[in-house]
């Protein structure tokens, strides 16, 4: 139990709107440990996407304890948050949000710079990274001039540029066809198999079956978490 | 870090390119308009001090009061009570190094069947250095010329071309009030006084022949003083009101009955209109450069609001507000710098233009450029601040869901 990279204790989170507020978490509990790859699934209206800002460090929780590495960090400031979210957590977004005006490579390189790795470490760095998701031959293609699939893998990347301690991954192939689906899937499946935690917030329970441990949430608790004894293996995709 | 902001501020810049170039434009027309019509004020002064200058600027000239006695009282200069008797002891005072006694009066001038009315000043020979006349033909008058009250007169430009179409002057006789002079010397052109009067419009004869042939009178309108050093006007001044004092008996300065005009303080008042004249001129032209300070504002405003999702994008990936505040702030101050920039280029070139084809004379001064530089990189500042504070007070999970 020494070696959870999330340690959650009792967060609860409301959101005050003048006079009303509104609870939407309510107390949860989570210990996420080193390489687990965790789905969390839930309807709309379930506090995913609160609890996913919270894990993310986006945002603080109202009451509770959350400890990333060992560290808590419910109470940190913006600035410290920001470098929290720098140096441990790699985000891949439904919608890749990349920086359009920049290539691929710069896109990877850029949570480098607000980390302050130089310039030539940065620009090899980032190549390794795009290669390693089979990008090498891309990297000075903007995100217009790259497939929805190949964009993601653009953002998996730039999410490992600091060696984070989690992968926050919210619908990661929400926004893909079939192939790409499987494509992204099979990258985190071996991302998995080289040992990185990663934490897959979807809404697809044939997503959620690539993942380790599946836990669903509704109406601010936790009411499932379970291992997934049948994960699904990296699959051949066939390249047109 | 600095270096990554100042990079990205150039490539955002440089992606609006359109955008980036308008909102110079308003620091552009600012900073141009502020050393321009600065030059043009500067310009204007150059010139007074220049015309004044050309009567010498350590110049005072002693000028008899109005009559202080019962009844109507007539304007300043036209009492009677300064004699030749005092410009002699004038002449004779410390510090003076020239003096000239002036009598003057306008006349009809004839030349064969030419007629012209001009001023007919009688002067000392010493005359030509205390105004700082030169000669372009024939000579001054002299000394000689003063003792035997000769009828002989120099003439200015002006008259040589209203007079002697084409003639050489010098050895010709004109008449004056009906009394024959002979033309001895022609002067180079001074070209229009301090007042805009035309100083070449003017005929200058000995003084004694001018009081006593002339006109009939023993007293002077005017005596010209200069005195050795510009430092020492004040002194020769107070100097000469002690003397009068002493000569015409007036123990209670109210009651002076001269009155003397120092070239120093002419200019420096002269000195003062203009200087309040640039001063209006560059106020206007900064009100100008404010005016682009907002729209430097206003389009980082949008900017902010366009790239919100950027700027989400940028702090989930681990910006501070520091590092945002840095890039946004960045990019005003390099907009508002290469406006400031560019106008220093067209104001200067306008200045030169406005010169050239307008005749005004301008005077680019280096410390307005230096002042509308630094201006125009303080208005970046403080008119960035407010979008870059704006941009980096994000909520980075609302910036990531707008669309």
């Amino acid at each position: 139990m020494n070696h959870s990279v999330i340690d959650i204790q009792g967060i609860t989170r409301t959101y005050v709107n003048g006079k009303l507020s509104v609870p939407v978490l309510h107390g949860i509990d989570l210990q996420v440990h080193k390489g687990d790859f965790v789905s969390i699934m839930g309807p709309s209206g379930s506090g995913k996407s609160t609890f996913m800002n919270i894990l993310g460090c986006l945002d603080r929780p109202t009451t509770g304890s959350y400890k990333l590495n060992g560290n808590e960090v419910a109470t940190l400031t913006d600035d410290e948050l920001a470098y929290v979210r720098n140096k441990e957590i790699g985000f891949v977004f439904q919608s890749f949000n990349l920086l359009t005006k920049l290539t691929a490579l710069e896109n990877v390189a850029l949570p480098m710079i607000y980390a302050g790795v130089d310039k030539k470490t940065r620009n090899e760095r980032a190549a390794a990274l795009l290669s390693s998701v089979g990008l090498g031959e891309r990297m000075d293609h903007l995100p217009a001039e790259l497939s929805g699939g190949q964009r993601q893998r653009v953002a998996i990347a730039r999410a490992l540029a600091n060696d984070p301690a989690i992968i926050m991954a919210d619908e990661p192939t929400g926004n893909l066809d079939s192939k790409s689906t499987i494509d992204v899937m099979n990258i985190f499946r071996s991302l998995y198999d080289q040992g990185r935690t990663i934490i897959l917030v979807t809404h697809e329970p044939e997503i959620a079956t690539y993942a380790s441990r599946n836990v669903v949430l509704r109406d601010g608790y936790i009411v499932e978490d379970k291992a997934n004894l049948n994960m699904t293996p990296v699959q051949e995709v066939e390249h047109v | 870090m600095y270096k990554e902001s100042f990079l990205m501020a150039w490539a955002s810049l440089v992606a609006n390119k359109l955008r980036s170039i308008l909102t110079m434009l308003g620091i552009i027309i600012g900073v141009a308009a502020v050393i321009a019509l600065v030059s043009i004020g500067n310009g204007v002064k150059k010139d007074i001090q220049d015309s004044i200058s050309s009567l010498g600027s350590n110049l005072l000239m002693v000028m008899p009061g109005a009559p202080r006695t019962p009844g109507v009282r007539p304007t300043a200069g036209s009492h009677k009570s300064l004699k030749v008797a005092d410009y002699e002891a004038i002449a004779k005072l410390d510090g003076v190094k020239a003096a000239s006694p002036y009598t003057a009066g306008s006349y009809v001038t004839i030349y064969q069947s030419k007629n012209w009315t001009t001023s007919v000043s009688g002067v000392n020979y010493n005359f030509q250095d205390v105004n700082n006349w030169t000669m372009a033909e024939g000579r001054f008058i002299s000394e000689k010329n003063i003792k035997n009250r000769e009828r002989v007169a120099v003439v200015g430009q002006t008259v040589v071309k209203n007079l002697f179409a084409g003639e050489d002057p010098v050895g010709k006789e004109i008449r004056v009030k009906n009394i024959p002079f002979r033309v001895i010397g022609v002067l180079n052109s001074k070209g229009n006084g301090a007042m805009g009067n035309d100083q070449d419009d003017a005929i200058f004869i000995p003084y004694t022949t001018a009081m006593e042939r002339v006109e009939g009178v023993d007293y002077l309108r005017m005596v010209y003083v200069v005195s050795e050093d510009e430092s020492g006007i004040d002194r020769l001044q107070s100097d000469i009101e002690n003397l009068l004092r002493v000569r015409h008996s007036i123990k209670d300065p109210e009651l002076d009955d001269f009155n003397i005009q120092n070239m120093k303080s002419i200019m420096e008042t002269m000195e003062q209109t203009t200087g309040t004249l640039t001063l209006f001129l560059g106020a206007v032209a900064a009100i100008s450069l404010v005016v682009g300070g907002i729209g430097i504002m206003n389009i980082m405003l949008v900017s902010v609001t366009e790239r919100t999702r950027e700027i989400g994008i940028r702090k989930a990936l681990g910006a501070t507000y520091n590092v945002i505040v840095t890039q946004f702030l960045i990019e005003a101050v390099v907009i508002s710098l290469m406006g400031g920039l560019i106008g220093i280029a067209l104001g200067i070139g306008a200045s030169y233009l406005i010169g050239s084809v307008s005749g005004m004379s301008t005077l680019v001064s280096i410390p307005t450029v230096i002042m509308s530089f630094a201006f125009s990189m303080g208005i970046g500042l403080l008119f960035g601040i407010y979008p870059a504070r704006k941009a980096a007070k994000l909520n980075p999970i609302d910036a990531l869901h707008y669309e």
